[in-house]
């Protein structure tokens, strides 16, 4: 059975040219960054061309790239770093409802630590009004996060514009852009906007697991997260992860040089998937659906009355992998707070599933994926519990 | 302390009569098959009507008490304390030592039980049984002997060595794996199935388990739920074979034809159809579940009468009169509970009427039933042809 694997928001397959990065620190280049010895500057010269690769992208210094153990760590080190870092000019922080746990969970750990927290709401696109944020600013306001894409729906959150207001305020609060849907996929430009913190992670574009790093604008305070032998200006301590940074540099520098071409194929299968759905019964695109307002690869598809779950295994039986994200994610099965902040009911989202697509897939393949669609969705909708 | 073997008691082989060694038998061999994955390199023994597991290096306490735990038969162990046959005086002192290091500050009630198996010992029993006792009140003055009902009791067995044992880890009782006789179990991914065969087993009782999988309405993750259930289960009762049942097809031409406050019972009826022929084609002759009366709709007595009717073998249910708490307070104790709550099994509900029947009535079900025929037949044919067996354990 062919694999058609549309769960990239999830997880990439890795590339071969990350995994000769990745191999050739596992064979030949495993020495210490910290070493004094040869050994020591050959492991660091590979940091420092994935820092390179990384800052290019972003077009900020070198410097300004510090790695992490992935999207998690870098979200979670932003929030609180940068937010206990300013608790003696303020306690009030700002976040959206459609965030990613990473940085919704730290939020609500500072909220326990006297903070203040303000949730801005979204509209049915999924977005944030720069006007609300401009609302909720105050000036004891020590840190605002927000997505640059949302994971679920592709949704392009208006990062630039939620800058502009956070300078012309000129308060103390730090930005903070989780970037993971959005690094190497759409122009990010955190020096220009204003951003001074930024997350991205190295699965999400061909790279490995384990891997991600925070950019830190130069000048902004944030205490480390990790404590230990002081590597990356003492601010990340642990020995690097090595394989993991080659491959992220790696992966990034593939995603650098054909960033146009890939952004424009993947929107055109987007396109292709999504005018395939228009023409089957009871299906919706969720999310805003014109490109300038959604990421490339993000596909979220509510079925009536199908089962997401049942759904994804029955695509899975054809060799064809989607994310349910919502129904049976946890024992309570609550629905997506995503789906929920767009309105859906439990219904809709218990009927939502995610397509997510890399460079490495092809329109035969989504017109296959839209083939089998065509032919389960009838079957399948036979059997509704009543 | 270090102890060099483990006596290991057992409870009801004991009453046995002329069957008595085979059960021995299946003890000696289940204890030494767990007790072969730790270290220590135990011999396990059969000695005058005793049970020992001897250890060639030294072992973890612990960890061997924690591997006789999962032996049925076992009412308690033992951990002994052996040494060579010393003079008289010598062992006075030596039982005395082993005492005091075995229950340091100790100031209750206790007694010495010797006995003489060999009988060139110069001591006799009561000699001895007098001065360890002596020895053990100069050297803990706070403790006091009781012969009637002592706190404690120290063995002094002088044997081809000398054992020296006075405290007892409680075993899980039961009767040994290892006869012919062997049930099968249907087994669901809930808290109930997986206790409920831990039961049986417990009785000495083999186990076959089958489990209904409904893909893709139940998922690849439920399966593997059930298989790690099945495995926990076999860490107790031996290797369990582990039947799988594509029941897609029958729950789909139930679902398609029968009243919908019927689907449950009718698809119940369906299950406990296959896994009698499944245990007749394996050698089972009784089935077990994990029902509960009252528990669900499928589980009132009504539901079990008509449940029950489609079986001729006999049909096992070792919870029918628990309450979900003490299940869940077994299920806990055998270590299945943190797997049975795993969110995957009862992710798809499509085939739960809101409102299912709780008083089947014989005659309605039976007639539903009539609408499933011929093609049923096939579909279930087809079910058993395609089992995949999965060896658990």
């Amino acid at each position: 059975m062919t694999e058609i694997y549309l769960d990239n928001a999830s997880t990439t397959r890795p590339s071969p040219a990350v995994r000769e990065a990745m191999l050739a620190c596992l064979e030949d280049v495993y020495g210490n960054p910290s070493s004094l010895h040869r050994k020591g500057v050959e492991a660091e010269n590979i940091i420092k061309k994935a820092q390179g690769s990384v800052a290019e992208l972003l077009k900020v210094k070198d410097k300004e790239i510090y790695f992490t153990s992935g999207g998690t760590e870098s979200n979670n080190w932003a929030v609180l770093g940068a937010a206990r870092a300013r608790k003696r000019q303020g306690r009030h922080v700002i976040t959206s409802a459609v965030e990613h746990p990473s940085v919704s969970a730290p939020m609500a750990q500072l909220k326990d630590e006297g903070f203040e927290l303000t949730v801005l709401p979204v509209d049915s696109r999924g977005l944030v009004d720069p006007a609300a944020l401009q609302e909720a600013l105050r000036p004891d306001t020590v840190l605002v996060s927000l997505m640059a894409v949302n994971n679920e729906l592709g949704s392009i959150e208006p990062i630039e514009a939620c800058g502009e207001v956070l300078k012309r305020r000129g308060g103390i609060a730090a930005f903070h852009v989780d970037a993971v849907q959005a690094f190497g996929k759409l122009p990010l430009n955190p020096r220009s906007w204003g951003v001074d913190l930024l997350t991205g992670s190295a699965h999400k574009i061909h790279g490995p697991k384990g891997c991600g790093f925070l950019y830190v604008s130069e000048g902004t305070r944030i205490l480390p997260l990790v404590f230990g032998g002081g590597q990356q200006k003492e601010l990340r301590s642990g020995t690097e992860n090595m394989p993991g940074i080659a491959g992220l540099g790696a992966a990034t520098a593939e995603a650098l040089a054909h960033f146009g071409s890939n952004r424009a194929a993947m929107y055109e299968l987007r396109h292709l998937f999504c005018q395939g759905l228009a023409g089957l019964d009871g299906v919706t695109v969720n999310g805003p659906g014109e490109d300038a307002l959604t990421a490339p690869h993000i596909i979220s598809v509510t079925f009536a009355d199908v089962r997401s779950e049942v759904l994804l295994h029955a695509l899975e039986d054809k060799g064809i992998y989607a994310s349910a994200g919502s129904a049976c994610s946890s024992h309570k099965r609550e629905i997506s707070p995503v789906l929920k902040a767009i309105g859906l009911d439990r219904k809709a989202a218990e009927s939502t599933l995610r397509f997510s697509l890399s460079r490495y897939n092809t329109a035969e393949e989504i017109a296959e994926t839209l083939r089998v669609l065509n032919e389960l969705l009838p079957v399948l909708r036979r059997f509704v519990r009543r | 302390m270090e102890y060099q073997s483990l006596l290991i008691k057992y409870a009801e082989i004991g009453v046995k009569g002329k069957n008595r060694y085979l059960f021995e038998d299946r003890l000696v061999k289940r204890a030494a098959e767990v007790l072969r994955k730790i270290p220590g390199r135990f011999t396990v023994y059969k000695s005058n009507g005793r049970i020992y597991a001897d250890a060639a290096e030294p072992f973890d306490l612990d960890q061997a008490a924690e591997a006789l735990q999962h032996v049925f038969g076992i009412a308690g162990i033992c951990p002994v304390v052996q040494q060579p046959v010393v003079p008289p005086e010598e062992l006075r002192a030596a039982a005395a030592a082993y005492f005091e290091q075995a229950h340091p500050v100790y100031n209750g009630t206790f007694k010495v039980v010797a006995t003489r198996a060999n009988k060139a010992y110069p001591w006799d029993s009561n000699e001895i049984n007098r001065a360890v006792g002596e020895e053990i009140l100069s050297r803990l003055p706070d403790s006091r002997v009781d012969v009637h009902d002592p706190q404690v009791v120290l063995r002094v067995e002088v044997r081809e060595k000398v054992n020296l044992y006075s405290r007892t880890i409680p075993g899980p009782g039961g009767m040994p794996i290892g006869g012919t006789d062997k049930a099968m179990l249907l087994l669901s991914g809930g808290i109930d199935s997986p206790v409920a065969g831990y039961m049986v087993a417990k009785r000495g009782v083999n186990l076959e388990a089958v489990y209904f999988h409904a893909p893709p309405y139940t998922s690849e993750r439920a399966k593997q739920k059930v298989v790690d259930l099945a495995t926990q289960v076999a860490a107790y009762a031996g290797r369990i074979r582990l039947h799988v049942i594509n029941f897609t097809d029958i729950q789909l031409a139930i679902y398609t034809k029968c009243p919908h406050d019927e689907l449950t019972i009718i698809m119940r009826r369906y299950m406990m159809r296959i896994a009698q022929t499944l245990a007749e084609q394996n050698g089972a002759l009784a089935l077990v579940t994990g029902e509960s009366i009252g528990q669900v709709a499928s589980q009132t007595v009504k539901s079990m009468v008509s449940t029950n009717e489609v079986c001729t073998m006999p049909v096992f249910r070792p919870l029918i009169a628990f309450d979900k708490q003490d299940i869940i307070t077994l299920s806990q104790k055998i270590g299945t509970f943190e797997t049975s709550i795993l969110p995957y099994e009862d992710c798809c509900t499509i085939f739960v009427a809101k409102h299912p029947v709780t008083k089947p009535n014989a005659g309605i079900i039976r007639r539903s039933e009539e609408k499933l025929l011929p093609e049923i037949n096939e579909l279930v044919e087809k079910a058993l042809a395609e089992d995949e067996v999965i060896v658990c354990g």
